[in-house]
């Protein structure tokens, strides 16, 4: 694939963590259909650094964060933590793994186990991982202290059902971080909460990244978000990753079809109701459409192709790989040069396919 | 409150529309009413849930009027009270909560005389409920019925409260569907076999099934990622602007009703804080929690702005604090707070002659205060 010779833009935050090198998912859906919900996705984790995995529910960004987190069997492909291959395959090692990597679910409401105090969720993982000569009380404390659940005696005694939104919340962050790990991957961790408190659970998780120089990937639908808070953005489509670079430029200049869905798709109240209120019709990518276009990913040639005004013959029949823009940014489209012109000149300049 | 060319264009053939008009034959005595005016009005409403431990006052004294055609927002954290305001109004609540004051006066096309919804009885009560004003559900998920198909939960909807042969009500069944953008061959589909998005356009067509002047939209689209989302909303506009019915949108996104609503109430612990057109909110908004809310969601367009949120949480409705109730998360806050009375007063030097705040010390041009109450919120972006 090209995109080895890509820098992410991550790098510069710190040394390598964790590496996922072509992964693969494929589900088996019954009738000997399969689902290939991550295909050859590669991607890199850095010591202090947030990569942000964006796009549509089904697109296999929580899968692929299934994947590292091990919770998944790969189809294909290797995942390494500080440079050695990830190989689980006794429970101590899938324990030391979980000691490094550690996920956050989506929803707070359900992640914590109703009839546990916040005492018992937090005290289970430190014993767990931390050994057995570790004051298990004062490590509690001071994680509450972490995550700004204060003060932490009158929360310890409480269940989840006690707690709101964001403290619940607060509790997964602090039960991921009682392992000590060095990647954290956040699936979705705001986008239950309200919109007031989306920003102060982000600037938590932005303050626990530099403070444990966490490796994050964060992943959102989000694109929005992801643009504060992350330092590279991937975009996955259908499984693959589409399109690949610095959060800001991604989202100012996307260059992937797809992704300049997603940006325009994305509430912007300084474009006051040109685009609902007012009938104008959106320029670009229709995100209002047939019936038929509603539902994902087509199965042939580019996964985009039934949604995408720049679709031909070519899209149709074959599937692009990534092609580099730039040292950092890379997208998979034949048809940059007419989607992106201001970043891809050169016409029909993509480049020999891969495959 | 804008003048509304859609109003107007929707006063006569009604049934312009690619639905087959129902209400031809039943009381259709909307010929000499009004086009325009309130649909809604309700006034001075109180909601109190009964506890063990004291009354939780989720609405307080509130006033909401929503005019036909008009979209109004109601914006909220959860538990600021901007369901059970808008379940209340319908009186959809049961105990223990308990509507302890207001009226709500329904004037639709189709009644006859404007009448209190709180005061109706039973049988009164149906002929509105779905008929006059049907409600679009949070969570798609729960509200469908798992084990019906669509045909046959719209079908239901259309026979519990229309007269229509049975024929006419299955075309109105693929007629419903086309209105919302799912393709016909979906009609024998159960729940589970469709996304959330299509999902939550069959609640839509069942809320449009019988054809309502008022759609209570219960944060449709909350759950559901963004391109999904600005589709649905791109189609209930549009729906919206052939079919001439009124919206009542409630989300805690407001940057979502920024685009969408003409007007936006913004609600904080069971009160208004502040309501005005959009354009007013958006560029000149008055109230600090309006500007905190604001300030609160990344933009993805234009230079990237300094966020800072909304530091603490709501306080609780059992006992709460004197004057304003957002003075401990305010950076505006001042001893004068514990004295407010929460009357929404006008703002004077707005381009929107009814906008209005609770806060009587701060105006849209009051400078940001220096330090948030709370230091710890922290920034983002770097």
């Amino acid at each position: 694939m090209s995109e080895q010779t890509l820098t992410s833009a991550a790098a510069a935050r710190g040394p390598l963590a964790m590496q996922a090198i072509s992964l693969s998912k494929d589900f088996r859906i019954g009738r000997g259909n399969t689902l290939h919900a991550v295909r050859d996705v590669s991607f890199s984790l850095y010591r202090g650094a947030v990569v942000a995995l964006v796009g549509e529910s089904g697109s296999g960004k929580s899968t692929a964060a299934k994947l590292l987190a091990g919770q998944e069997r790969l189809t294909s492909g290797t995942i390494r933590l500080d440079g050695k291959q990830v190989q689980v395959s006794s429970r101590g090692d899938f324990r030391r793994y979980k000691s490094e990597v550690q996920l956050v679910f989506q929803d707070p409401f359900s992640s914590l186990n109703p009839i546990h105090t916040v005492r018992y969720h937090l005290e289970r993982p430190v014993r767990l991982h931390q050994g057995k000569d570790v004051k298990v009380g004062q490590e509690v404390v001071s994680l509450m202290e972490q995550v700004r659940l204060t003060p932490a005696k009158q929360f310890l005694a409480k269940y989840p059902h006690e707690l709101s939104g964001g403290q619940r919340q607060r509790v997964s962050f602090a039960r991921a971080l009682a392992a000590r790990p060095s990647v954290l991957l956040a699936d979705e961790p705001v986008s239950m909460l309200d919109v007031s408190i989306r920003l102060e659970m982000l600037a938590l998780l932005d303050d626990l990244r530099q403070r444990f120089r966490l490796a994050m990937l964060y992943i959102t639908h989000d694109i929005a978000s992801a643009r504060y808070f992350a330092d590279e953005i991937l975009v996955m489509f259908a499984g693959e990753i589409v399109e690949r670079g610095p959060a800001e430029e991604v989202t100012q200049f996307p260059a992937h079809p797809y992704t300049q869905l997603l940006v325009a798709s994305a509430p912007d109240p300084d474009n006051l109701g040109s685009t609902l209120r007012g009938r104008v019709r959106r320029q670009g990518p229709s995100t209002s459409g047939r019936p038929q276009n509603l539902e994902g990913a087509a199965t042939q040639g580019c996964p985009f192709n039934l949604r995408c005004p720049f679709a031909d013959d070519l899209c149709r029949r074959e599937d692009p790989a990534l092609t580099q823009i730039s040292d950092t940014r890379g997208a998979a489209c034949w048809h940059l040069d007419v989607a992106a012109p201001e970043l891809v000149p050169g016409p029909g300049e993509v480049g020999p396919a891969t495959r | 409150m804008s003048a509304d060319p859609v109003a107007d264009s929707v006063t006569g053939p009604a049934a312009d529309s690619s639905v087959p008009d129902p209400a031809a034959d039943s009381s259709a005595a909307g010929a000499g009413a009004p086009s325009s005016g309130l649909v809604l009005d309700i006034r001075d409403l109180s909601v109190v849930y009964r506890t063990s431990i004291g009354d939780v006052r989720a609405v307080d004294h509130v006033n909401l009027a929503l005019e036909a055609g008009e979209v109004v927002g109601l914006a909220g954290e959860s538990g600021s009270g901007k369901s059970t305001l808008a379940y209340g109004a319908c009186r959809l609540l049961r105990a223990p909560a308990l509507v302890t004051s207001g009226s709500v006066i329904y004037s639709g096309r189709r009644v006859t005389r404007p009448a209190d919804i709180l005061k109706m009885r039973p049988d009164e009560l149906r002929r509105l409920r779905w008929r006059e004003i049907a409600i679009v559900f949070q969570s798609a998920m729960n509200a469908l019925n798992p084990v019906l198909n669509v045909r046959d939960q719209l079908l239901d909807v259309i026979h519990a409260h229309m007269k229509m042969p049975r024929d006419e009500a299955h075309s109105r069944t693929a007629s419903l569907l086309d209105l919302v953008g799912i393709p016909r061959s979906r009609l024998r589909s159960y729940p589970h076999e469709l996304s959330g998005g299509m999902r939550q356009r069959v609640m839509i067509a069942m809320a449009l099934a019988t054809e309502p002047e008022v759609i209570i939209m219960d944060e449709p689209t909350t759950a559901l990622d963004v391109v999904v989302q600005r589709d649905i909303l791109s189609q209930i506009v549009e729906l919206k602007e052939s079919l001439g019915f009124s919206v009542l949108f409630i989300t805690h996104d407001l940057s979502l009703l920024l685009e969408l609503a003409d007007r936006i109430a913004v609600m904080y612990a069971g009160q208004f804080v502040e309501i005005a057109s959009s354009d007013e909110i958006h560029r000149e908004a008055a109230h600090p929690y309006t500007k905190g809310l604001l300030n609160s969601f990344p933009s993805l367009r234009g230079p990237r702005r300094e966020l800072a949120g909304i530091p603490g949480s709501p306080p609780d409705l059992r006992n709460p604090p004197a004057g304003c109730p957002f003075v401990p998360r305010c950076g505006y806050a001042r001893p004068e707070c514990q004295d407010v009375d929460m009357q929404l007063l006008p703002v004077t030097m707005s381009r929107d002659p009814d906008h209005v705040t609770a806060c009587p010390f701060v105006l849209p041009d009051t400078p940001a205060p220096s330090a948030a109450p709370d230091s710890q919120a922290g920034e983002l972006g770097t």
